[in-house]
């Protein structure tokens, strides 16, 4: 039996090779991806929810694409077992399916609405109905104006916005988005927030890689951090942040005094506020003490931090972690040559 | 499940004929064979046009008169019962009695009046004729001198006795050539047809890598229902080619132009040969447009696929030339090998539809080569899925051309 670092915190117990779960649009234990003996995934484990808003998050080079791309069968794990609705191999399914890659593409001389049928017909809706459901989709979304423009003659955010009318254009039961928000203006990004929560409210499975940890925050039930190919942390949103402890900001009157003994060792003064995290006694010894200690409270305040904390607390964890593997596996240098 | 293939293949297909045809640039794929002929057509007036003004050369005569102008005679009387070029005869001079004639010189200098083209003097008698020309003159036309100075200086007119033709339709060892004629021609139509089209199709994936939708179809279709659907497309387009280039030539065969040297009817009759040319042109494309695409595949540029396109011609070459060199070699292990090897049994097929009427083979070869477009198709495909779906560096590179780790898995 493995059991990942923080698995506690997920409340899941994560095993090789699990019975499949009907519940689960998707189940990926053990991921393995090397290229060139660079090993880009190591051992990733993923369990989505049917109907769930799910986030992979990670930095730069972590391995989203790579799983994702694992997950949709684009390319094929070299160990490691995944599910998706149902099946071991994703491309049976594949026309249950909508993706959204990361590196936009549609065929410049397209129409609009040809792009959209042209992706349908990928999925196996007939040309006609996918015409008719492009052009429904275009008015739908305010781009009807645009449904016989050649693609070339769009702006790039609408050439955006018509693929991605195309990823959902044959009603998939899962889409898989990857960097979805990159490259669209704040108007639509909300604009796809809501389009990924109407998504999710009809039953569809949605997963997405994201490196802007505010839309996960926003939109995720569940998310998994990957860091150097690795995931440290699967599980619920909220589970993230009780990662960390509840951080204290303190205003006092006093500037010194038997009171600041009362603070913990991380605490440091930035202008008029001390900030520490939390101890884990609680908050009543230490408003305790700073009054014992004449620290004459000005104001006191405990946030619980947010999933941007938890995600640099994890992730960097984790890149340490690998930093240290790398060092100790590492050959000795034979000096320059 | 192989429905599903065959209907994702279709899709594709249709897009990429489609994204041809009704571009602007396929009316000059359409016009492009018509340069060279158009041009050769040019060449080919012109050059004859200077053949006939520099490369017809006369014989001056430079004999006593009455010599001079019995050989000119002769010469017209025997010019038409001989085969080969005769050349014209032209009294250059009328000599009296003891007077000489230097014809060296006459030869030596440039524009001769009356005879711009002089190539040749006879001077001397009918009885001892002289001549004088270079070296491979005088041995073209020693024999045609001596035969016309022997009719100018025989006594009265000659009798030759008319000789009854029979003429056969054929021999065994000439329909042997004229088959071996048909096959070649057929072989150079379909290496012509297939060079001319096949190498488009190497750089039919990288408008997919430029767009960036090759991971939306890699995510959608199986690869090779990708790979099917590209070459069945460039195939169609290819036939359209053919199709509006034969309408063209039969209109202008029609309408009176020349037509071309006709060949011995091939050993399967012309019917079903140009049924089997059908065929194995297509079993040819598919071969090396699969190949092409599994090569082209891996290229990620225009420039790639230009630097590709140079070797991929020698290659199309060293086939043709296999196929042609195994024609010349019947019943050797050439031959056999030439039938056998995948890419070359088309062309050596077709040569074999032309001389031998057994249709057995074909059917056979048909399938072989159909096997192997499948088995390359599916190799090219899993190929491209390994080595180009993927975040990380190319496999066997140098490590100076590594991208950073990290960039290697996004």
């Amino acid at each position: 039996m493995k059991i990942e670092p923080f698995a506690q915190f997920a409340g899941t117990h994560q095993l090789e090779n699990p019975p499949s779960s009907p519940e689960l649009a998707i189940e990926a234990r053990g991921l393995v991806k090397r290229f060139d003996g660079f090993i880009a995934v190591d051992g990733v484990d993923i369990s989505v929810p049917r109907g769930a808003i799910y986030g992979i998050l990670g930095p730069n080079g972590a391995g989203k694409t790579t799983t994702l791309r694992m997950l949709l069968g684009i390319i094929d794990p070299d160990s490691g077992y995944r599910r998706v609705l149902g099946t071991e191999r994703p491309t049976e399914v594949a026309r249950r399916i909508g993706y959204l890659p990361e590196e936009r593409g549609l065929y410049p001389a397209m129409k609009a609405t040809e792009a959209i049928a042209f992706l349908a017909a990928l999925r196996g809706v007939p040309l006609k109905e996918g015409r008719r459901r492009g052009r429904e989709l275009l008015e739908q979304h305010g781009l009807g104006y645009a449904a016989d423009r050649q693609i070339r003659q769009l702006s790039k955010g609408m050439a955006q916005q018509v693929q991605l009318l195309g990823t959902l254009v044959h009603e998939p039961d899962l889409v898989v988005f990857d960097e979805p928000f990159s490259g669209l203006d704040a108007l639509n990004q909300g604009k796809l927030e809501r389009m990924i929560r109407s998504l999710a409210e009809r039953g569809t499975t949605v997963i997405f890689s994201t490196h802007v940890i505010a839309h996960a925050e926003r939109l995720c039930d569940q998310i998994a951090i990957i860091a150097g190919g690795k995931v440290p942390f699967a599980g619920p949103v909220d589970a993230a942040r009780d990662r960390l402890r509840p951080q204290v900001r303190l205003e006092t009157r006093a500037q010194d005094g038997l009171w600041r003994a009362a603070l913990p060792a991380d605490a440091r003064h930035e202008g008029r506020f001390w900030y520490f995290t939390l101890p884990e006694s609680g908050v009543e010894p230490l408003l305790r003490a700073l009054i014992e200690g004449d620290a004459g409270i000005l104001s006191l305040s405990i946030e619980r931090p947010g999933l941007h904390d938890a995600f640099v607390a994890i992730a960097g964890e984790a890149a340490a972690r690998a930093l240290e593997e790398s060092a100790e596996q590492a050959p000795e240098p034979k000096g320059r040559r | 499940m192989l429905r599903h293939h065959f209907a994702a293949a279709w899709v594709v297909a249709r897009r990429d004929f489609c994204a041809v045809i009704f571009s602007k640039t396929f009316i000059f794929f359409l016009i492009g064979p018509l340069f060279p002929v158009f041009i050769g057509a040019m060449a080919g007036a012109i050059g004859a046009q200077v053949s006939r003004d520099l490369d017809t050369p006369v014989i001056g005569i430079a004999m006593p008169a009455q010599d001079g102008d019995k050989l000119v005679a002769a010469r017209a009387g025997l010019a038409p019962k001989m085969a080969g070029f005769v050349p014209e005869y032209t009294v250059l001079a009328r000599l009296e009695p003891g007077e000489r004639f230097d014809a060296r010189s006459v030869l030596a200098s440039k524009g001769v009046k009356g005879a711009p083209q002089l190539a040749a003097v006879v001077t001397g008698t009918l009885e001892k004729p002289v001549l004088t020309a270079t070296s491979e003159r005088v041995d073209q036309w020693r024999g045609q001198v001596a035969l016309i100075a022997a009719e100018a200086g025989s006594a009265g007119p000659r009798t030759y006795p008319d000789v009854t033709a029979d003429k056969i339709a054929t021999s065994a060892a000439k329909q042997h050539v004229d088959l071996a004629v048909t096959a070649q021609a057929g072989q150079v139509l379909l290496f012509l047809l297939t060079m001319l089209l096949a190498g488009m199709v190497l750089s039919n994936l990288v408008e997919e890598k430029a767009n960036k939708i090759i991971e939306v179809l890699a995510a959608s279709i199986p690869m090779d229902a990708l790979f099917l659907g590209k070459l069945f497309a460039m195939l169609a387009v290819s036939l359209v080619g053919i199709a509006v280039w034969g309408s063209v030539y039969g209109a202008l065969v029609m309408f009176g132009m020349k037509s071309i040297p006709l060949l011995a009817t091939p050993a399967v009759g012309w019917s079903m040969f140009l049924l089997l040319g059908f065929l194995y042109f297509a079993m040819a494309y598919l071969l090396l447009g699969s190949l092409f695409l599994s090569i082209g595949g891996m290229a990620t540029t225009v420039r790639e696929v230009q630097t590709l396109s140079m070797p991929v011609t020698m290659m199309q070459l060293m086939v043709f030339f296999f196929a042609s060199y195994a024609l010349a070699r019947p019943g050797t292990w050439i031959e056999t090998a030439s039938l056998v090897f995948p890419v070359s049994s088309p062309f050596a097929m077709l040569a074999q539809a032309a001389q031998s009427p057994v249709l057995w083979p074909h059917l056979v070869a048909l399938v072989w080569q159909a096997v192997w477009v499948a088995v390359i198709l599916r190799t090219g495909a899993q190929l491209f899925r390994r080595t180009v779906m993927k975040s990380g560096p190319a496999r066997g590179r140098r490590s100076w051309f590594r991208r950073p780790a990290v960039a290697a898995a996004r």
